[in-house]
């Protein structure tokens, strides 16, 4: 009954290849993005936008970048956080030493550094694979935090090693700094989130997309076909890691306002932010909003069932909260390998021939 | 997946809708992860004196108090979730125990009109309230801790031409004394070796490695959590002397001395406050809180360093909310009341005597230029066959000289990138 084409005619080829092409689908995802746009603004909180919508939105765009990574192109890395702090420094010294240009290019500028940085360790990929490629993103992520601890050129020479993200304004509303607005740092992420989706989303569907599935499936068939894997490999590393250190400006600047590189981009992001993609779903831009979204509400929401509702002791439920994502995750591997995504085909499908399955 | 957002939200509206009629003290504790041994016994301390307030004397001026507590693991980003979901509340004050999440917080605080108070931590520069408005770092903070070691040191004898270590957690808090270090070592006369130690520090191989070749006559430690039993271990493997190793206060606590047995004697700690159990309000908690089974955690940390630090943390709270309700002549005070109490706060020894921890700590006045205290300092060692931290200098001055100008030089650069107008 849903998401079926009958009736929906093409006429044009654009018709036939947007990314949408059923009608229901199409005109879902228009409701999601109006109630996103035009509702959530104005039912925003403080605590709303800091908890849930400001994380889940900045940790969506990485999830998205190591999706394109790893789950398109078949690179395995390990350096999310690393290439995270790249984006938040490059965006606090940008910041610092540009104060009069608008926050929009700085953000899109340490997107730009980060891709140079993630090129330059993606070097290796050419020469190795699998497990070895791991470490070497390994490599990257202690690499770059150590130096970002390291030279304090880079945090300006405060003497904490912290960097602060001072007050910067879009059409005269501040987005950074202490007195922002819960709605113009949620529009603020949500823009940028909605531009990585829709660019990943058009990159992964076209050609460039291809070769990179290509790599990904069998490298060297794909070299016999004509792919080349020198430009595959590095695109592919380029593209993710501007979607990464776009997401690490954001994060710094927007949601955190000061960071600590060690404790912030440490190897746990980057690990978290590899779970996500592999709940959410290997190889799918839906599997990247499904994966963030997972991972930042699901402690939020077992810590106000078990404080705030049953309360219980704050230490009990950070631990059972542990558990319990370290068993979901179990879980999800065994039952449904592909993630959350691969759910949402299988609903998708279950609601095309329901109520009349057979 | 927006419905179900909706559904959270609502759920968490509900569940956090406010009780106004109780003095809510917030408190940010870590009880899980590497630094929960250090997290523990503080937040039961906060706790317990609250609940010692609230059963024996029926709150603050007669309004109870809560204690709302939020787990945040010593991570920033779970730090800041607490500090949206528990400042709707009506939360008075907020010690998060962390320089990383006090960092978050002091333009969040301050934007928010409520005080914050980091008690021998956070940002040393915000003793200077011209410029933090709502950040209070009474009564000592680290570089009061750095000059005090040294200090010390050279209350035993000559230091110039010594070679001095600093080892130290790599982040914000451990970075912290380096710049008073490096003053205090052209003026003394001393030679200063850096060693950081990064997060959360259970490898320290190496860095005891460099120790025992470079044979410093001293170590100073800025550590906390696992990182202060892995170095006292490593220095016990490497046989230095333990009496010329001394830990600032969140190094000099039972836990990490502890695991190091006997090797650990004559290890020394900076303090700021008294230690052990032998004051009349520990008879208090005894009978209102432990016996009624109201105590906090296990109830197994009453007495040790950290739960004496949490306990004098509420003490001066409490006392910050008393001073506020005589200011403004009412017991339900805000957040903004709050913080004209803390910048108003006067101890006294009197005072000291009466709630029960005679000589417990020092004297002294905030006021809205100094919201740094006295920065008075002492010194601890540890005897490992009793067991117990003993108390063996005087509560003393350190180098206002050296801190101050470095204190103003600070500020002032903070001032100047977030366009604050220094005043009061």
């Amino acid at each position: 009954m849903f998401y079926r084409e009958a009736g929906d005619f093409s006429t044009t080829y654009p018709q036939d290849s947007q990314t949408f092409p059923i009608k229901f689908d199409r005109y879902r995802y228009y409701v999601v993005l109006a109630v996103a746009v035009l509702v959530m603004p104005f039912v925003m909180t403080d605590y709303l936008v800091n908890s849930i919508f400001l994380p889940f939105l900045i940790y969506a765009i990485a999830a998205i970048g190591l999706n394109i990574l790893t789950g398109y192109c078949g690179q395995v890395s390990l350096g999310t956080g690393g290439f995270m702090a790249v984006g938040a420094y490059a965006c606090y010294k940008l910041m610092t030493a540009f104060p009069d240009v608008n926050i929009f290019f700085h953000v899109i500028l340490a997107g730009g550094i980060t891709a140079a940085v993630g090129t330059l360790f993606g070097l290796p990929s050419l020469r190795i694979k699998g497990f070895y490629l791991a470490v070497a993103t390994l490599a990257a992520q202690f690499f770059l935090v150590w130096l970002f601890n390291k030279v304090s050129w880079f945090y300006n020479y405060s003497a904490s090693g912290q960097i602060n993200a001072p007050e910067r304004t879009v059409f005269g509303i501040e987005v950074t700094g202490p007195n922002t607005e819960a709605w113009a740092t949620y529009l603020f992420c949500l823009v940028f989130t909605v531009g990585a989706a829709i660019l990943a989303r058009n990159l992964t569907r076209g050609s460039i997309g291809r070769e990179w599935m290509a790599i990904r499936d069998m490298d060297i068939a794909a070299e016999i076909i004509g792919v080349n894997p020198l430009k595959a490999k590095l695109t592919a590393f380029a593209v993710s890691s501007f979607f990464v250190g776009v997401s690490g400006a954001l994060f710094f600047a927007v949601y955190l306002g000061a960071v600590e590189v060690g404790e912030v981009f440490g190897i746990t992001k980057s690990f978290l932010v590899l779970f996500m993609i592999i709940i959410g779903g290997l190889g799918s831009i839906f599997g990247s909003f499904a994966g963030a979204a997972f991972l930042v509400v699901l402690p939020v929401v077992l810590k106000i069932v078990g404080v705030d509702m049953f309360g219980w002791p704050t230490d009990i439920v950070a631990h059972f909260q542990l558990v319990i994502v370290g068993g979901l995750i179990i879980m999800f591997l065994i039952l449904e390998p592909h993630g959350l995504a691969q759910l949402w085909r299988v609903a998708k499908e279950k609601l095309r021939l329901w109520p009349f399955p057979h | 997946m927006k419905y179900k957002l909706g559904t959270y939200a609502v759920a968490a509206m509900m569940a956090a809708s406010p009780v106004m009629a109780d003095l809510v003290f917030p408190s940010l504790s870590y009880r899980t992860g590497p630094y929960a041994a250090g997290g523990i016994p503080f937040a039961d301390g906060y706790a317990d004196y609250f609940t010692l307030l609230n059963e024996r004397d029926g709150g603050i001026g007669g309004v109870a108090t809560r204690v709302l507590e939020c787990e945040t693991g010593y991570n920033t980003e779970k730090g800041v979730e607490c500090y949206e979901s528990t400042k709707g509340e009506g939360s008075l004050v907020y010690q998060p125990l962390s320089t990383g999440i006090t960092y978050q917080l002091i333009p969040k605080t301050t934007a928010d009109n409520i005080p914050m108070h980091t008690m021998g931590y956070g940002r040393t520069s915000a003793a200077n309230g011209q410029v933090f408005s709502h950040t209070f770092n009474y009564p000592a903070n680290y570089w009061n801790g750095a000059s005090g070691a040294i200090n010390y040191l050279m209350s035993q004898g000559d230091i110039a031409g010594k070679k001095i270590a600093l080892v130290y957690h790599n982040s914000a808090y451990g970075k912290e004394p380096i710049r008073t270090l490096e003053e205090l070592s052209e003026k003394h006369g001393f030679e200063l070796m850096l060693v950081a130690v990064d997060h959360p520090g259970q490898e320290q191989k190496s860095q005891w490695l460099q120790i025992r070749r470079e044979r410093p006559d001293n170590v100073i430690m800025y550590g906390w959590g696992v990182m202060n039993q892995v170095a006292i271990q490593e220095a016990a493997n490497i046989r230095y002397p333990m009496e010329n190793f001394i830990g600032i206060w969140w190094s000099g606590s039972e836990n990490d001395v502890l695991p190091a047995g006997d090797a650990a004697n004559g290890y020394k700690a900076l303090t700021f406050h008294g230690v052990g159990s032998d004051f009349p309000v520990f008879d208090d908690i005894q009978q209102y809180v432990v016996d009624a089974g109201k105590a906090a955690g296990a109830g197994d940390q009453i007495g040790t360093v950290l739960y004496n630090r949490g306990l004098y943390a509420a003490m001066l709270a409490a006392e910050a909310a008393k001073t506020a309700q005589e200011i403004h002549g009412t017991a339900e005070i805000t957040p903004a009341m709050m913080r004209d109490g803390m910048e108003a706060l006067e101890i006294t020894e009197a005072k000291m005597t009466e709630l029960g921890l005679p000589g417990f700590g020092p004297s002294f006045n905030v006021s809205c230029e100094n919201h740094g205290g006295p920065g008075l300092i002492g010194m601890t060692q540890w005897d490992a066959s009793a067991g117990t931290w003993s108390l063996i200098s005087e509560f003393s001055a350190t180098d206002m000289e050296v801190i101050q100008p470095l204190i103003d030089e600070d500020s002032a650069s903070y001032a100047s990138e977030n366009n604050i107008e220094a005043g009061c």
